[in-house]
């Protein structure tokens, strides 16, 4: 049970807000303490593990690119873009970058989008030119809304898309599982199952879109009243 | 062949000019604090496997205390105003697109063409790091593009670079410490600790109480790991295989496929999945730090409950 320890330095730590950096180092030293491991064992096997782990941080790498786009006017563009295209609401163009995202995806090509490429310098700009042709000037805390769903949809879109592709991590875990507990398993089959899932999210996330573009409308109209 | 070693190399490069590029900027009160951070991350992957397990271990420490007593200042490298932006966006037009579009056709060339090559028996590219090593060239070759097509400065990668990187800050580090923490509890055995007492003190003798078990279990678990993949061989071997499949004679397929969708769920709502939940409010630069987490519970509760209902109704026929 003490090995729990390391759980609940993470949540009161994440729920405090303090530094998630020292956190986590303050989390790994509780669990491997616990565990009954000395502590400079405890930093070589974290520290180990770190640069173990070194690929999560490769996708930095497109930063630079970003940078130099935003630097010559990608984002005025992008917002430019959406003013053409006048009839389309911020509802609508999450729900189209959705199923791009979830469709590309569930091909496999989970890295042609993303956070950092797609949503800070086209996708998020987009969604906030929309809400301003078709509300009007928004305070901040609503752009702010704007931008944290245009993140979120990347996500979900992300998440409910890739299990569809037969080649991806998580489904070669479940069948390298199963075959371990003497089950084999055609990966196709898992695949095919998380069809009515990927549905189900695309359904729900739509529906939750629609409604924050309709609610966007009902404050604009708080607002001039 | 061409192995992520390589793309270490370039990345270590990377953040070491950012470090330097720091340690000049005037504008920053805190610059040497950046050009610290940034070191260490370019010593990481510049010499990573050299410093042995402790050094590595020390270098993390190093990194959580340079952010943690809050000695990360945001650079403010030249750039252009919003008026010059304005003014550009216009003479370039839709041009200014190609270098963000340049970056996934790479990557997919990548993936379908340079994958499978093979130059004398041997892979060009490390199969299994196939992705990785065709976004660090696709990146390499959209810079390209966006220098020469928009006539840019040369400097101007390292220098915006640094200043996303600076607005990102130390979140940007956190996706890999919690991957290496996710290792410690692996090695403590927390995720046998967590299924023993799901399976010990939670009843199952209904086929739905079971599957309410193991996807809120999936979920939960996922939330406190941070990652799906961590939750599932706990929860498949302690639930999923045990009660579901055997006793209860669900198809493998069906539980395990919306058995870890269940997971991604929990993914959806919990702020140690960084690189999905706190990374992009620093890149988007949001003030509250959950907002994104925020966004995402109202869709991940009720597609929990959908992809209880799936299993329930699919699992079993």
């Amino acid at each position: 049970m003490l090995i729990l320890l390391g759980v609940a330095v993470v949540v009161v730590g994440f729920a405090a807000r303090f530094n998630p950096l020292l956190v986590v180092v303050a989390a790994a030293l509780a669990t491997g303490l616990a565990a009954g491991l000395a502590p400079l064992d405890v930093l070589a096997a974290f520290g180990k593990a770190f640069n173990e782990n070194r690929y999560v941080s490769v996708a930095l790498l497109v930063l630079p690119m970003v940078g130099v786009v935003e630097r010559a006017g990608l984002q005025e563009r992008a917002r430019a873009l959406m003013l053409r295209f006048k009839g389309v609401s911020v509802g609508p163009l999450l729900i189209a970058y959705m199923a791009f995202r979830q469709i590309t995806s569930a091909l496999g090509l989970t890295s042609i989008a993303g956070q950092t490429q797609s949503i800070r310098p086209i996708i998020a700009p987009m969604a906030e030119a929309t809400v301003e042709t078709h509300v009007g000037a928004v305070p901040d805390a609503t752009r702010y809304r704007v931008r944290a769903f245009a993140a979120a949809t990347d996500n979900i879109g992300y998440f409910f898309g890739e299990d569809v592709f037969v080649a991806i991590g998580s489904i070669l875990l479940m069948v390298g599982f199963l075959a371990s507990s003497g089950i084999t398993i055609d990966p196709i089959h898992l695949s095919i199952w998380a069809i009515p899932s990927a549905l189900a999210a695309f359904a729900i996330h739509s529906v939750r879109l629609l409604l924050f573009d309709r609610r966007l409308r009902r404050e604009a109209q708080i607002r001039e009243a | 062949m061409i192995k992520l070693g390589v793309v270490y190399v370039l990345a270590g490069l990377m953040f070491a000019a950012f470090a330097i590029l720091s340690a000049t900027d005037r504008n920053n009160s805190k610059r040497f604090g950046n050009a610290a951070f940034w070191g260490l991350v370019a010593v990481s992957f510049l010499a990573g496997d050299r410093l042995g397990d402790l050094g590595n271990g020390f270098l993390v420490v190093g990194l959580a205390a340079i952010a943690g007593f809050g000695l990360l200042g945001r650079g403010q490298p030249e750039t252009t105003s919003t008026e010059e932006r304005r003014e550009l966006s216009q003479r370039f037009g839709e041009k200014l697109f190609i270098p963000a579009l340049t970056l996934p056709l790479v990557v997919i060339f990548g993936v379908l063409v340079l994958k499978p090559l093979q130059i004398g028996g041997v892979a060009l590219l490390d199969p299994k790091q196939a992705t990785l090593i065709s976004l660090a060239l696709a990146a390499v070759i959209a810079v390209a593009v966006a220098i020469i097509l928009l006539r840019q400065p040369l400097i101007s990668p390292l220098q915006e670079g640094r200043r996303l990187m600076d607005t990102v800050g130390w979140a940007a580090l956190l996706p890999q410490m919690l991957a290496a923490l996710g290792a410690v509890f692996a090695l403590a055995g927390v995720g046998q600790v967590v299924g023993d007492l799901v399976t010990t003190w939670i009843p199952m003798d209904t086929r739905l109480a079971a599957v309410a078990v193991y996807c809120i279990g999936m979920a939960g678990f996922t939330m406190i790991m941070g990652n799906a993949f961590a939750a599932f061989p706990v929860l498949t071997a302690g639930v999923g295989l045990p009660v579901l499949i055997h006793h209860f004679g669900g198809s493998p397929a069906v539980v395990c496929a919306i058995g870890m969708l269940s997971g991604f769920c929990g993914t959806l709502m919990t702020p140690l999945a960084a690189n999905f939940n706190l990374v992009p409010p620093a890149l988007l630069e949001l003030p509250d730090r959950y907002s994104v987490i925020k966004a995402q519970i109202p869709t991940a509760i009720p597609l929990l409950i959908a992809n209880m209902v799936l299993m329930y109704v699919l699992a079993f026929r």
